[in-house]
Parts: structure tokens; sequence; C-alpha cells
């Protein structure tokens, strides 16, 4: 099929609903009014049984003796299950094998799941789980990072990504630095937690609503534990009342558990997680140790750089090596490192296991690098801007990424030129400058961080979508994919392509749950490449349905094809006007197939593993951000004044819903940086277990003043979907200026005389200490 | 015993027999009405999600407060209207504006936090309020989203009265009579058999203090349940059984604020939310402090009698009040002693409180022109969190020499606080930064903080000393250095 109409310049027409519009989330109605059906909200059958699920007590121990007995016994218990019970495989891992449903006589991390009880009711599943009487002995528990390093403990070998001699570059750099700095990781927090639906049906099938990001994989993983083919298994999914990456993996846990008591006790089973199970047991972003030994020039220029990461995965493989891989992707960041070496230790500890979690650790690679530039600068008494200019990628000989890949589209230097003059960046820092200056105890601190992220899954096979698009007789649209609604406004993109294509209003179009039933082999959304993937997906089959159509009117009409054009709800014929939904009903008559399939991958990207080089990217995403702060140096407390981003969404579905992703993005990972801290105490316990304890952006954290623009001139170099760009991710690390900003404030506590390394969060505890670190370095030096 | 619970629901009577005691709000609209458009995300009322209106009569008045239904347990509702989100669309179906404002503005992504947040507006909006981004902001507070980072919501908030639909008087005089008519006179006694453990729970609401001092003689082992901002999480997140509740909410001599020439009088039953006012007048650095205990929700349930009662280590408003030199009134049967606030906490989780005897009402000595109060609360999280240090100073200067000091800390020890080292090196000295650094020292005396979740040991112990410090510079009037509040307000 010729691909011409693939632009950027849609038909000229007013259907409501066209891309490139600003349309409300298709639900936004149904929120306001809790109309909007989640799993939890769904009429509870008279039946339905309640699961509880134990967790282990210990962080690495054997299980020597488990006795149920008087669970069982329990009052209104209807079943209890635990390892030896699945009839099929103990595991719900993604791809290693490694993630046991149950704990099978070894239990690797506080709130592994060890049995699992379904009664009447909660209260009384919980109450006789506590009657378990269960005996560990206890082994040697790792349980942070340095643990796990001393211990040479991993979930896979070191990897290395290199691109010239990096030791050589830096023996040979006029200056040098070293030094390394913690990063935190972050709990996913979803409004809505954990939860599965499970419904028995007839021979032995089950129907699963799952609160996932992946619906196949659950089905997948449902099956696998089942040990029923996959056809057995039907997994449905309308909205998540949130995502963020953690319902990518984690949710076959529970939807196995679910679909495992349906099935042995032939009655339906739900398995909602209260909050602080839901943070016990669920993995979270990986933390870091980011180490660097940097090599550069007089201008700031980056001339050799060895770059070592180290993350905590937790017990089980998971998603580990794909978001260790992204790190290492993103650890130049939009800079031409030189002569690089990236090592990556991948740690297992006995603590839960770490998983998706938007960015999918491109904002720990990514954040190391700006934090080492604006080192940078200080030793040269540069103002970091400058050095980021300098280390900019650029033509040839300055555009090849440590894995290889060329940066063909690269957007950045004009794009910070843009923000750096739209926010007034050097005056104001400037005057932030003069202000700290008279300003004892109150500092500011101000700094604009570049963002360019990645967008493909980097294991390529995931690049791959599929759609169902059906029109009825009387011209209403029936749409399907494979893509998840969690909040990010992908139906609405989605539909507003179909729209687009057919050109009919979007009301015309009935969104629909995702399910397994409809669109097969599905991959998660996630990786940003929702809109991306299944918008392709779903202009394929909405074009295919077209071609018939306008074969059909071709003929009927006797005319030839090209003089069959759709526009305003109506199809043209040479010059009769047909309205659309006339048009399909003469083409139902007319014994046409009016629903397709329709299906998408990714061109151009290909990834070597084992040597990590390749093209792991279709394209990059690009957006800054100028973040300005101020501490109270007494106690370490901070308010973010004013932030101004411009983002690139190339050419936007939707500019009111990527907006949206963007302000959201930002201040999640505003939280990440700055008040969200998991804190395990030395036995692996999770203290920060509710919002009590852990604590995510509260709406007076928002910065008292920002501004938000998509970058004008946005415009996909390559062939996307009308254009546009992801927008899922990227924004996240945005806020990579806002920790900036606080450690250029505790530097000038020091009046700049020294700059440290503060580590992230930064809590207030964290930015005090830092400012006594830095008082400290500058009296000594 | 077999009292019923009586309350308006979408403006129709509902009366409820056998209800469980600790049966939560939020449970009994999701599970037993099928009313789920409120929502649960943490159970202990930090998030929002499953934030529903009050409204309740005080004098001729209906009066509408957003609370957290997760932790509020349904006989509380006696005598009061409730309202939920699937209550506010108008009969034609159309949005209310609130709604329509969040619609507008793409207030919602996942939507699963958002009737949490129309709620928390909507008690704005009948309240007649046009709130600024401040008030959003505060009122907004504890409504936790994960999707939008606020700004939408807050646009929503800035116009949703822009099409403000006149009030339907008639019907808020129907609703005003029903609820007159709802008004106990006699203690409400509730009790119910525990499917599944069997056991007998019963609930008691006095409605005067006679009563309550009567049932609490009757039942001195009972639980007091006043706001139930934190018994509530006994039951969500401990998931302990209350055998015996006795209800302070309805008593109404203890829920009045009287104003003498020398103190201000609270009794046990006020919520934050109606002392705060009164408080922050005479204490500027009080009322910020406690505007940024807990949320909206939780200050409009939580009373400061309650929070006197249960005896936090942390415990936000404690430290403020025993600097201000605050004392405590408890009764028994007829009996009533008074003692200095800070007398009340003997050591973690025990109080000066004898079985039948019940915190009754505190007493805050109004300031005079000499003192100098400052307040400030440590935290992660500027709104909505539980102090790491909390930090209260009352320094009476006369003609430059301190006579008299009031220090109080939370968070630094088993209980709130003073620092008597710190005092004793401050009173009859001359109030100066050289005496301040003495007194600064002396905290190492006085406390040895903990390590927890919230913060280090040394941080406690740094903050603790610089907040002193900080105190000083700003009575001293040397500089400006808050980062939030009411700035210009915080001086004594």
């Amino acid at each position: 099929m010729p691909d011409n109409r693939q632009s950027d310049s849609p038909v000229l027409s007013d259907i409501k609903g066209a891309v490139h519009k600003e349309l409300r989330h298709d639900s936004a109605h149904k929120h306001v009014s809790g109309e909007a059906v989640y799993i939890d909200d769904m009429p509870e059958a008279k039946d339905l049984l309640h699961i509880y699920v134990a967790m282990s007590e210990k962080a690495h121990a054997r299980v020597t003796a488990m006795d149920l007995a008087p669970v069982r016994r329990s009052k209104d218990v209807a079943l209890v299950i635990s390892a030896e019970d699945i009839p099929g495989h103990n595991d719900v891992s993604p791809f290693a094998g490694d993630d046991p449903l149950f704990a099978d006589g070894l239990v690797e991390y506080i709130g592994q799941p060890i049995f699992a009880v379904a009664a009447k009711s909660i209260e009384a599943a919980r109450a006789a789980a506590k009657k378990a009487v269960v005996d560990y002995e206890e082994l040697p528990a790792l349980i942070t990072l340095e643990d796990a390093l001393a211990a040479d403990s991993a979930i896979e070998p070191m990897q290395t990504m290199a691109q010239g001699d990096a030791e050589v570059a830096l023996e040979s750099a006029a200056h040098r630095l070293q030094g390394s700095f913690k990063i935190g990781g972050q709990d996913h927090f979803y409004l809505e937690g954990q939860i599965a639906l499970a419904t028995p049906e007839e021979d032995g099938d089950v129907h699963v609503f799952s609160s996932t990001q992946h619906p196949s994989e659950v089905q997948h993983l449902v099956a696998h534990v089942l040990g029923v083919p996959t056809n057995a298994v039907t997994v449905e999914v309308r909205r998540m009342g949130g995502g963020f990456g953690g319902k990518e993996t984690h949710p076959a846990m529970f939807a196995a558990m679910a679909a495992l008591v349906a099935v042995k006790t032939g009655r339906p089973a739900k398995l909602r997680l209260d909050r602080d199970d839901d943070m016990v047991m669920t993995g979270k972003r990986h933390d870091f140790r980011y180490s660097y030994d940097i090599g550069f020039d007089a201008d700031g220029r980056i001339t050799g750089a060895a770059i070592e990461l180290a993350s905590r995965c937790g017990r089980s493989t998971d998603l580990s090596p794909a978001i260790n891989d992204r790190a290492m992707f993103h650890t130049d960041n939009c800079y031409f490192l030189g002569d690089v070496e990236i090592t990556s230790h991948r740690l297992k500890t006995h603590t839960v296991s770490n998983t998706a979690f938007r960015g999918f650790g491109g904002p720990q690679g990514m954040l190391g690098i700006e934090h080492v530039i604006e080192q940078i600068a200080h030793h040269l008494g540069k103002d970091p801007l400058e050095v980021r200019r300098a280390n900019l990628y650029g033509a040839d000989g300055r555009n090849t990424t440590p894995f290889g890949m060329t940066v063909e589209d690269n957007i950045a230097p004009e794009l910070i030129e843009a923000l750096a003059t739209d926010a007034d960046y050097a005056a104001r820092r400037a005057l932030i400058r003069a202000h700290n200056a008279n300003s004892p105890y109150l500092k500011k601190g101000i700094a604009l961080t570049p963002v360019k992220f990645g967008i493909s899954f980097t294991t390529t096979h995931l690049n791959q979508a599929g759609a169902l698009v059906h029109v009825y007789a009387d011209g209403s649209v029936h749409l399907n994919h494979g893509g998840t609604e969690m909040g990010q406004g992908l139906f609405v993109k989605v539909a507003q392509v179909v729209a687009e294509e057919f050109q009919i209003d979007v009301d015309r179009i009935k969104i629909t749950a995702t399910t397994t039933a409809k669109v097969p082999n599905t991959s998660a959304t996630a990786a940003s490449s929702g809109s991306d993937l299944n918008g392709m997906a779903a202009l394929d089959a909405a074009r295919r349905i077209k071609e018939r159509l306008v074969a059909f009117a071709a003929e009927k009409y006797d005319c030839p094809k090209d003089r069959v054009t759709f526009r305003n709800n109506h199809v043209y014929v040479e010059n009769r006007e047909i309205p659309f939904a006339e048009l399909t009903k003469q083409a139902y008559l007319g014994r046409v197939s009016l629903s397709s399939t329709g299906f998408y991958k990714t061109p151009k990207i290909h990834y070597d593993r084992s040597k990590h080089k390749g093209r792991p990217f279709l394209y990059f995403c690009y957006g800054a951000a100028v973040s300005e702060v101020t501490i109270d140096t007494l106690t370490g407390e901070y308010k973010v004044d004013r932030v101004d981003i411009l983002h690139d969404t190339g050419r936007s579905l939707n500019p009111a819903i990527d907006k949206g992703q963007i302000e959201g993005g930002f201040i999640q990972g505003m939280g990440w940086l700055t008040t969200e801290e998991l804190v395990f105490d030395n036995q692996g316990r999770l203290r920060t277990h509710a919002p009590s304890t852990y604590k995510i952006p509260a709406c007076s954290d928002r910065p008292a003043e920002m501004n938000i623009a998509l970058y004008a001139k946005g415009r996909n170099a390559e062939a996307t979907i009308h254009r546009s760009k992801a927008v899922g991710e990227p924004p996240f690390m945005l806020a990579n200026s806002v920790f900036l900003a606080l450690a250029d404030a505790v530097s000038a506590a020091a009046d700049y005389k020294t700059r440290v390394m503060m580590n992230a969060p930064a809590t207030p505890e964290e930015v005090l200490k830092s400012i006594v670190r830095a008082r400290r370095d500058a009296a000594a030096s | 015993m077999t009292g019923t619970v009586r309350f308006l629901l979408d403006g129709e009577y509902h009366e409820l027999r056998d209800v469980d005691p600790s049966l939560s709000v939020l449970n009994f609209l999701r599970y037993q009405l099928a009313r789920t458009g409120t929502k649960e995300g943490c159970a202990e009322g930090d998030c929002g999600a499953c934030t529903v209106v009050l409204g309740e009569l005080v004098g001729d008045r209906l009066r509408y407060r957003a609370v957290n239904a997760c932790i509020l347990f349904v006989p509380t509702l006696d005598g009061k209207e409730l309202i939920t989100v699937e209550s506010l669309k108008a009969k034609d179906g159309s949005l209310h504006p609130v709604q329509q404002a969040l619609v507008d503005s793409h207030g919602s992504q996942c939507g699963f936090c958002t009737p949490g947040f129309v709620m928390s507006l909507y008690a704005l909006y009948e309240e007649g309020e046009t709130p600024d981004r401040a008030r959003l902001n505060d009122a907004l507070a504890g409504n936790l989203c994960r999707c939008t980072g606020y700004g939408p919501i807050v646009e929503a908030g800035l116009r949703m009265t822009e099409a403000r639909v006149p009030v339907d008087a008639d019907a808020l005089q129907e609703r005003v009579d029903a609820l007159k008519s709802l008004k106990r006179h006699e203690t409400l006694k509730l009790s119910h058999k525990d499917r599944l453990t069997g056991n007998e729970k019963v609930y008691f609401a006095p409605v005067n203090l006679e009563g309550l001092a009567d049932i609490s003689l009757a039942y001195p082992d009972a639980t007091y349940l006043a706001g139930g901002t934190d018994v509530g999480l006994w039951v969500t997140k401990q998931h302990r059984e209350l055998a015996q509740i006795i209800y302070v909410g309805d008593v109404e001599d203890m829920k009045h604020i009287d104003i003498t020439d020398r103190s201000v009088e609270i009794g046990a039953g006020v919520s934050y939310t109606d002392a705060v006012e009164v408080l922050a007048r005479h204490y500027p650095d009080m009322g910020e402090l406690i505007r940024r205990i807990g949320s909206v929700q939780i200050r409009n349930s939580g009373t400061i009698g309650g929070n006197i009662a249960n005896g936090s280590p942390i415990g936000d408003s404690m430290p403020a009040l025993i600097a201000a030199g605050a004392t405590v009134t408890l009764r028994m049967g007829a009996l009533e002693r008074t003692m200095p606030l800070e007398d009340y906490f003997i050591d973690y989780g025990k109080q000066d409180r004898q079985p039948g005897e019940f915190v009754a009402r505190v007493s805050v000595p109004l300031p005079n022109e000499n003192l100098h109060y400052r307040a400030y609360k440590i935290s992660k999280r500027f709104d909505q969190d539980i102090s790491a240090v909390c930090a209260c100073f009352a320094f009476e200067v006369n003609k430059g020499k301190i006579e008299e000091a009031r220090i109080a800390y939370g968070g630094m020890a088993a209980t709130p606080k003073r620092a008597a080292a710190a005092e004793r090196a401050l009173v009859g000295e001359a109030f100066d930064a050289d005496r301040i650094e003495q007194a600064v020292a002396a905290l190492a005396e006085d406390f040895s903080p903990i390590s927890d979740m919230r913060a280090s040991a040394d941080y406690r112990m740094a903050v603790a000393q610089n907040l002193l410090r900080k105190a000083f510079i700003e009575m001293s009037g040397e500089a400006d250095i808050r980062l939030v509040g009411e700035r210009e307000a915080a001086h004594a």
C-alpha cells in the first residue's frame, strides 16, 4: 500500500476529534462522575471468593515447615493454595523462569507470597492466614546494593558498552574528575492497587479481569501456571487506575492466583491488594550507584569517560537486564562522550524484585551525566549551560552514541537555545547569584537540563502491535487494539487516528476494553510506545476497510478509485456526496467485509546485545527544562519556585493529552528526586509502605510558576503516526533540572567554593547533609 | 440496645439497624450500597480517593465539609447528611459545575483519584468559596494524584465557580428540617454481633458531658472515638477488633471554644478546623503549624482533644500547645483534674489517664505582649506529612532579658517533651546569639533522638538545634527565612 497519506498534513476538515486537535480524555466525564468502572467497582457475584496473600516474614530463609491446616479449618475459608497446588508451572516471570508464584521451600524477600487463602470475605481470609504456622531457617541476607556488590551477587554478568579507548583518553585528558553518588528507587504509587478478578468458564477455561499494562503476558502466564494452552485463558482490561510500569510484569502474579482459585473452586475469585501489601509485595524503580571518571578539556568538552553503574535488581531477573541496558543507553543523554566505557552491574539482593517504572532505567543513567556536567562546570568556573553546549551531539565525528547509533535528528541544540531564551536563563542565573550574596540563610539555585530519550523497545521483537476495527452497517465503528489505557490517553489518540482516516467524528468510534480475545500476542503498553505502535496498527486496519469501501464505491458508481475521497463524515464519489453511514450500508448490502485486523512493526531497528551495538531506537524524543529553587540552609527544606519546559512531541496527536503527560511526568520525576524516599531496614523490611511514610508530591509541591510549551517546530523525522512523537516517559527526566538546581543552591550555601555530589532523593535531610559537606570541603580547600 | 443510625443520603432518609460499629463509610458505600464512585487508595486517610462530604447542622446552618470515608465509622454518620460523587449530577444528567470544570481543564487522567478531588472541590463550592491558588493548594493537600501533576486540577478549582448554580432554597430548607428532626437528645447505643468472630461489639454516642462521664464509668476500657483519624487506622491497618467504642463527637458541650481574658478554652471534641482560626489569631505560627497537620479532610475530622488523648510521640499540635503553656483537663465521673499538658505524657504509649477518665478540654493561655512565639515543622513534604521534628519556642523577653522560656519538641523523644536544659540555659539571661548558642548546645543533653524512616538521629538533632537558631534569627528581626506559610503573619 502506498504510504503517501502517512503525512503530517491531514485532510482539511472539521470532523470532531481529528488528529493534532486538543480533545479531552474519552473517559473524563465518567472519571468525574464516578461512573468509570475499575475492576473493584464491578458488581460482586454472590459466590465471589476474596483472596488474601500470605507473605514471607524473612528476607532470606528456608521454609522448614508450613502448617496450613489451621488456615483451612478457619471460618468461611474455601481454599488455601501454595506451591504444591499449582497444576502447571510455579513461575510468573516475564522470561527468565525465576519468579515462583509461591515460594517453594526458599524465601528471598520480605513480602514474597508463600500461600494464599480464598474465603467468603477478605476479613475472613486475612484472619485465617494469620493462623498458619511457618518455620524458617534464616540464611544470610543481602539487603543493600553494597551488600550485593561485596558478595558478587548478580542476576546476570556485568555488561560493558564501549566506544574507542576510554583508558587512553582519560590518561591524556587535560582535566580529570572522579566521584560517585547514589540514586534512590521509587514506588509507582498508582492510586488503584494491584487487582485481578477471575471467573471460571466451561472446560476449565478462565476469564480474568486484570489491572495490567500487559494482558498478553498475563494470559500466557496464567495458562503456564494452570498448565493449559493459552487459548483457555482470556484477559481483559478496560482501564487501570495508573500503571507507570508497575503493572507490566507484576499483575501476572495476582491474576494467576485468582485464576487458580477460580478454576479449583468453580467460583469467581477476586484478589485486591491493600496499599501496604501492594507496596511490600511489588517491585519498584531500581536504586543505583553511579561512579564516574571523566576527562575533559579547558572548555569542559568531554574527551573520555569511564562510567560504572550498579543497580539493585532484587530477588529475581524480571525486566532488569533491559532496564539496566536502558540505563547504559542514556548515560550520554544529549552529549558526545568521546572515548567511553560504560560498565553495568545488575545486582541480586534479598529484597523485592525491582521492575519497570516510567523511564525504565533511563532516568538513572541520564541523571548521572547531568550531575557530572555541573561538576565539570564548577571545576572550570563556567556556567553549566556553556559546558552542556560544548558537549552536545553535532556533525559527523560527534554524532555516534556509545552503542554505535548515529544521532540523525538532533534538535537538542536548537531546543535548548529556544528554552534558554524563553526562560531568560542567563539573566535569572545572574540575579540568583546576586540574591544569594545578600541572603545568608535562604539560597536559590537554577539549572537547565535537556533530555534525549530513545523510542522503541530495546528488545527488538516487542516492537509490534495489532488492532481490530469493525465498521457496522450503520457507519458506527468498533475500535480495539493491543494497547491498554492507564490514564495516558492512548485510547482517545488511537480513536483520533481512526476518525481521521475515515473522516468521521470521533464520537462514532466506540472505544473498547483491551482483551486477548480480540488482538493476540501483543506487547506491553510500555516504553512510551502505545500510540506509535497501536496508532499505526489501527491505521492499517482502518485503511484496509477503507480500501474495500473505495473499491466498492468505484465499482458501484463506475469511476476510478482515485475519485473516491473521504471528508467531513461523507464519501465523495466524483460529484456525488454520500454520507459515510450510507456508503457502509450499501457496502454491507453489497457483501463487502467491513472488519479488519491491522498490524505494525517498527522499521529500521536492530540490536546486537552481545556487543551492545546497533540501532535500538527508531528515533529520539527531546525536551529541556529550567528549574529555580530556594533552599533553607538551616533545615534543608526547599521550594521549587519556577519551572519552564519546552518539549518536543513531534506533530502532537493531541496537544492537550501530551501536555498532561509532560506536566504529570515532570512532577512524578520531581517526586523521585526530592520527597520520595524508600527506606528498608537492615532486616530487609520496607519501612515506607503507605502514603503516611512514602511521600509522593502533593498539590502544593507543584512549582509556584510552571510554564509548559510544546516545541512548535516539532515533527518526527521518521514516518511515525502522523509524524508525532512518543510522550509517556521522556518528560519524567525533565525533573533532573530540579535536582541540579537544588545542588546549585547547596553550592551557593558554600559560597560556590565547592560543589558536592548530592545523593538522590534530595530530601531535606540530604540537602542539609550536603550543605554541611560542602561547607566542610570549602573550609578545607 | 437496638439503636439505629439515621442519616441523609441524596436527600433521602436512611436508617441502619444492626450495623457493625467499626464498618467504614467507604466499605459501606462500595460493598453494601454498590456506590463505587468513592475509591480506596490507601485506607489510612492520606490519599483522599475516598473523600466524601458531610453536611452537618451548625445552629440553623447546614455546613459542608470534606472527610475521608475510609476511616470514618458508619455510626458517626448519625444525624448528618452524606454526599458522595454520585450525588452531584443534576436531575437531567448534566455534570455539576465542579465536575464540568475538571473535564474542561483536562483534570483527570487515570481517573481513580478524581472522585476524591471532585468532592474536595465540591465542599469548597458548597461553602460558597471562590478559592485562589493558595487556598486550593491547601484544600487539595489531602488528595493525591499520581498522573496530572495537579496543575489542571487547580485550574478546574479556579474556574468551577464561574458557572455557579443558584441554591435551591426549598430543597435546602427541606434538608435542614430533616436533619433537625434527626437530632438526638439521648445517648445513641448500638450493639452488633460480629459475623466472623461471634464477638459482641457495642457503640455509644452520648450527647452531653454527663452522659459521656456515665458511659465512661460503665465501660472504663472502651476505646474513645473522636475524629477517628487515628482509631480508624487501628481497624483498617492493624485489623483490630474494637469491642467497645465511645464516640465523643456528638457531645455538644465538648464542642465549644470559649475565649476568656486570659485563655482560650477548647473542648475536646473541637475539630482542628474549628480550633485553628482562634488559635491562629493569638499564635500565628500555631495556626500555620495546625494548617500543616494532615489535610483538610483530617482536620475536619480530627480533634485537638483526640490528638492529646492518643499520646502520639509526634502529635504535631502538642509541642505548639506545650510551648504556649497549655493545660489539659481530664474528667472522671463528676471529678475534674487539670495539669500542664506536658505532664500528661508519661512515656511512649503511656499517658496520665485512668480507665473511665477522658480528656474534657484544653486551655491555652493568651500570649502577653512580651512573648515571642515560633513553631516549626520539619517533614519530607510540606503538606500532609508527619513531622520528623516539630519545634516550638515561647520566650518572654523584657528589656533584652529572657524572663521565661518554654521550648517543646516533637519527634525527639518518646513523647512530646520540653527541653529543660536548653530552657535553663536561657532563663534570666540576655536574649542574644551567644546565649542561644549555649541553649543550642544544651539540646544535646535534653534529647537522644532515634533514626527511623522519617529521619536519622543526626539530622533530627542538627535540625532541632538549627531551629532554635532560626527562631532567634526570626524573633530578633534579622532576616525573613520562611519558605512556606504566611510570613507576614508569623510575628508575635
